[in-house]
């Protein structure tokens, strides 16, 4: 890729975009979704400040959660009406 | 072209307009608030097209006009003082963005205690920020630096914001007769802002993201030394461009006044150097050798143009509107350590006048131009940094 000062862009940039940033290794708590309880309002996914929870564009099935992307801040857990994401400890052996 | 009897903050808020800024976010604060008073009255009557975003704080207006200049619009904001030392992390992203962002600073004195009035502290206090600083004079050099310093801050050798300043009340609040261009005219001068990278939804990116110490954040601050290298040559093409075109130019980097045969020449920035040019001319009706070079541009400093008048002058006095405590004023250290380097250097003394918007009058001149004439006669210095015409009491 770059090389020196020469070969950069003026811009402190990367080609890249941000989803080459891992975030979801921040995590101290990871969101579990019941998908029994879900009833897909799609609430979490409007929420989530870090657009890591994608829906079908049918919008027929469960949210996915991105766990490469989510940084566990829970916010998706305390919107969900249904009480169906449920914040677990992340643990080292995972 | 139009004549109009207007103060230095109309100059900026006309500046603005006939550059065709397109987003404007600002915050009031005092003396600086009718430059952006005018320019909402120039959005509401659909005068000037623009987003005008109101903050609410100058941290969040620098903000602003920083993300709207990484769209690709060009951005002006304006503000004073306070105002413009709450900026100060926004000012360093703004060059470390590369986003050419452009702003009047009226230079306003820092608490405590309050004062309005002329000082230049709030912006020398900003010499780091990866800012080019221009110091104004008249309200026509307002408003043509606001046209010129976009065409060079745009510039892609040197995409760097800008400010300008004006002094408070000295200019910000006096009328004079100012020139104000037709539009086509400075159309055809400024083209549109074409910033080689841009927040795109079609072509994303990542912008500003972490730089390791392995990779590569050193190289880029190294470019924005390069740039602010290349501004020096940027400013004074450009300013030639403007001339050619408008008839009239602000002096490059360093603005001189009878030099040429000088021996004792006087460094000052703002609006004192109007009076420093009236009482040089008296001066010289006398037959005493004397100059005057007026410090426009401070960031990047006019190394080589200061240089230059060194070489045959005996004395240079550096008057300072501003002090940093612990060792003299910006300007006399700046010209001091540009001068370390060259043989025969004259000798050169600090006189740190008009703090907190203390008048400085003809008299003030002579008494300063005085001392450097008899400092030039004994061939050394009386003292390094001199406080004038300070009140002493005590006794």
């Amino acid at each position: 890729m770059f090389k020196g000062y020469k070969d950069l862009p003026c811009v402190p940039m990367t080609w890249d975009t941000t989803l080459v940033n891992m975030t979801g290794g921040w995590r101290t708590y990871k969101p579990i979704l019941d998908e029994e309880k879900c009833n897909k309002c799609y609430i979490c996914w409007k929420f989530c400040p870090e657009a890591a929870i994608d829906v079908d564009d049918e919008l027929k099935e469960v949210p996915k959660i991105d766990y490469d992307h989510c940084k566990g801040c829970a916010i998706c857990a305390n919107e969900c009406p249904k009480e169906a994401i449920e914040m677990v400890e992340e643990s080292i052996e995972d | 072209m139009v004549k109009k009897v207007i103060t230095g903050n109309y100059a900026s808020s006309y500046g603005a307009k006939l550059a065709r800024a397109q987003v404007i976010a600002a915050y009031p604060i005092t003396p600086q608030t009718s430059v952006v008073e005018k320019i909402a009255e120039f959005v509401a009557s659909g005068e000037m097209e623009a987003q005008y975003i109101k903050v609410e704080s100058e941290h969040s207006a620098m903000a602003a006009c920083i993300t709207a200049s990484q769209t690709g619009a060009r951005t002006f904001t304006a503000t004073s003082a306070h105002g413009l030392t709450l900026m100060h992390e926004m000012l360093i992203w703004a060059s470390g963005a590369r986003t050419p962002v452009l702003m009047t600073n009226v230079n306003r004195a820092m608490a405590p205690p309050w004062s309005v009035w002329a000082d230049h502290l709030d912006s020398v206090a900003q010499r780091d920020t990866g800012w080019i600083q221009y110091y104004c004079e008249s309200n026509q050099e307002v408003l043509d630096t606001i046209i010129t310093a976009y065409k060079v801050g745009e510039s892609r050798d040197v995409l760097l914001p800008s400010f300008l300043t004006l002094d408070a009340f000295y200019l910000s609040h006096t009328y004079e007769t100012v020139d104000i261009p037709d539009q086509d005219e400075v159309d055809k001068f400024l083209p549109s802002f074409d910033p080689p990278y841009k927040f795109d939804v079609e072509d994303p990116h990542l912008f500003g993201s972490l730089s390791f110490p392995h990779q590569f954040y050193m190289e880029w601050r190294y470019q924005i030394s390069l740039s602010m290298e290349k501004a020096r040559e940027k400013i004074l093409e450009t300013e030639a461009e403007f001339k050619k075109i408008f008839g009239r130019s602000h002096g490059g980097l360093l603005d001189t006044y009878r030099c040429d045969d000088a021996e004792v020449v006087l460094i000052a920035a703002g609006t004192m150097a109007s009076t420093i040019r009236e009482v040089v001319d008296w001066y010289r009706d006398k037959g005493v050798k004397v100059g005057l070079a007026r410090l426009r541009v401070f960031r990047p400093f006019p190394v080589k143009e200061v240089r230059e008048l060194a070489e045959s002058v005996d004395v240079i006095g550096v008057l300072d509107r501003s002090y940093s405590f612990g060792y003299g004023g910006a300007f006399f250290a700046e010209t001091a350590g540009a001068l370390y380097n060259v043989p025969d250097k004259p000798l050169i003394k600090n006189y740190v006048v008009g703090i907190g918007g203390r008048d400085v009058t003809p008299d003030t001149v002579s008494g300063i131009l005085n001392n450097a004439i008899s400092l030039k006669d004994k061939g050394e210095l009386d003292q390094e940094i001199e406080w004038i015409e300070l009140k002493e009491g005590g006794d």
